[in-house]
């Protein structure tokens, strides 16, 4: 019965994205605006990084540019991120040396 | 739309690992569908970004300046470090509960119930 | 656990130009695809190479967990401290670009061959973010591998 309702719901929730992701109706809650692969809407501030990049980073890497220029702050987190991930991992483990002795 | 099969690959993936995720009871095999989840959402971001004819916004020998936007992508490199990040986290985790109660099975692992 | 010798032999021969290979990406991250994340993945899987390749015993002498976690905070120092030297304008300012020091060269607009020269902090915060991959990686890796039980 339970894992009948569970499948049940996971059909819902498959048909409803399925049915998002294939309507050509309203999309992000303003009309006319269609989910369609290959042209994205809404492109200025990506525009721009690609017109400017070049002078303001100096990098033909638009990406590196973005990653550790124009959105630097995300990528602190990230490096952050990944020295508390790396941090607990290694005193996680530390316990199963303190339960073997 | 038949050309928002990449969406429809997306919704597949993460429907997969929703999947595995509630019926699943090994715990590496929950940890493998996070992985997927965290995928499929990668492959939406990608996706989200790219411009028909569009090349990778890189100006070395670039063949053209038609380019997919650049800030997608940048924020998919973020999210797939930290998904390396809480990978090891959550596998480290593994570990120590296998070599607490000598099983994965998530059913047996109940201390904290009792 | 240890390989056989056709392992260890081949690990030996791919382990340096994995390691040269890595430091390419990460060095030329500011003009082709690749940068500082990916290229310290990849020093880090010629890390993996040589502890699956090894017994683990056999390499901790110059595995060690608290020089990989130096490597890791050192990485991580170095960005912040990149970061904070454009204080002067604002926190992450790129104050190398286009000044003609270390870095600074400038770059022609539009289409073309890639200068090694250019990209402001951008190199430099490659080197840091790649060596601090390297770290993190390595040192997970190391850890993982240091508390899996013999098998007999």
């Amino acid at each position: 019965m339970r894992n009948a309702l569970v499948a049940i719901s996971l059909l819902i929730v498959f048909a409803s994205l399925v049915y998002i992701a294939v309507n050509p109706g309203d999309f992000g809650g303003q009309t006319g605006e269609h989910l369609v692969f290959g042209e994205p809407k809404h492109t200025d501030m990506d525009d721009y990084f690609i017109h400017h990049g070049q002078n303001q980073s100096a990098a033909n890497n638009i990406v590196t540019s973005i990653v550790f220029d124009y959105r630097g702050y995300d990528t602190l987190g990230e490096a952050s991120v990944l020295f508390a991930a790396v941090l607990g991992a290694g005193l996680v483990l530390r316990a199963l040396r303190r339960d073997k002795k | 739309m038949l050309f928002n099969i990449p969406f429809i690959a997306v919704i597949i993936i993460i429907s997969i690992g929703i999947y595995a995720m509630l019926y699943k009871r090994n715990l590496i095999k929950i940890v493998i569908a996070l992985d997927l989840i965290e995928s499929g959402v990668n492959l939406f971001l990608v996706s989200l970004g790219y411009r028909n004819g569009g090349i990778a916004p890189i100006y070395s020998n670039a063949p053209s300046t038609k380019m997919v936007l650049p800030t997608p992508q940048a924020l998919t490199l973020t999210s797939i470090v930290i998904g390396v990040a809480t990978t090891a986290m959550l596998l480290s985790f593994c570990m120590v509960i296998y070599r607490h109660y000598g099983t994965l099975d998530a059913r047996k692992i109940r201390r904290l119930r009792e | 656990m240890k390989m056989s010798k056709i392992v260890r032999t081949q690990a030996n021969f791919l382990y340096p130009f994995i390691l040269i290979f890595g430091f390419y990406i990460i060095a030329h991250g500011h003009l082709t695809p690749g940068g500082g994340f990916q290229g310290g993945a990849v020093i880090a899987t010629g890390i993996a190479l040589i502890a699956v390749a090894y017994k683990y015993n056999d390499i901790k002498k110059w595995l060690k967990k608290t020089r990989l976690t130096a490597t890791e905070g050192i990485g991580l120092l170095a960005f912040i401290i990149t970061a904070i030297c454009g204080f002067g304008t604002s926190f992450f300012y790129n104050w190398l670009a286009n000044s003609g020091l270390l870095f600074g060269d400038r770059v022609p607009y539009g289409i073309n061959p890639g200068y090694l020269n250019t990209g402001g902090v951008l190199p430099i915060m490659n080197l840091a973010v790649g060596i601090e991959v390297l770290g993190g990686l390595g040192v997970i890796i190391v850890y993982m591998l240091s508390y899996v039980k013999e098998v007999k």
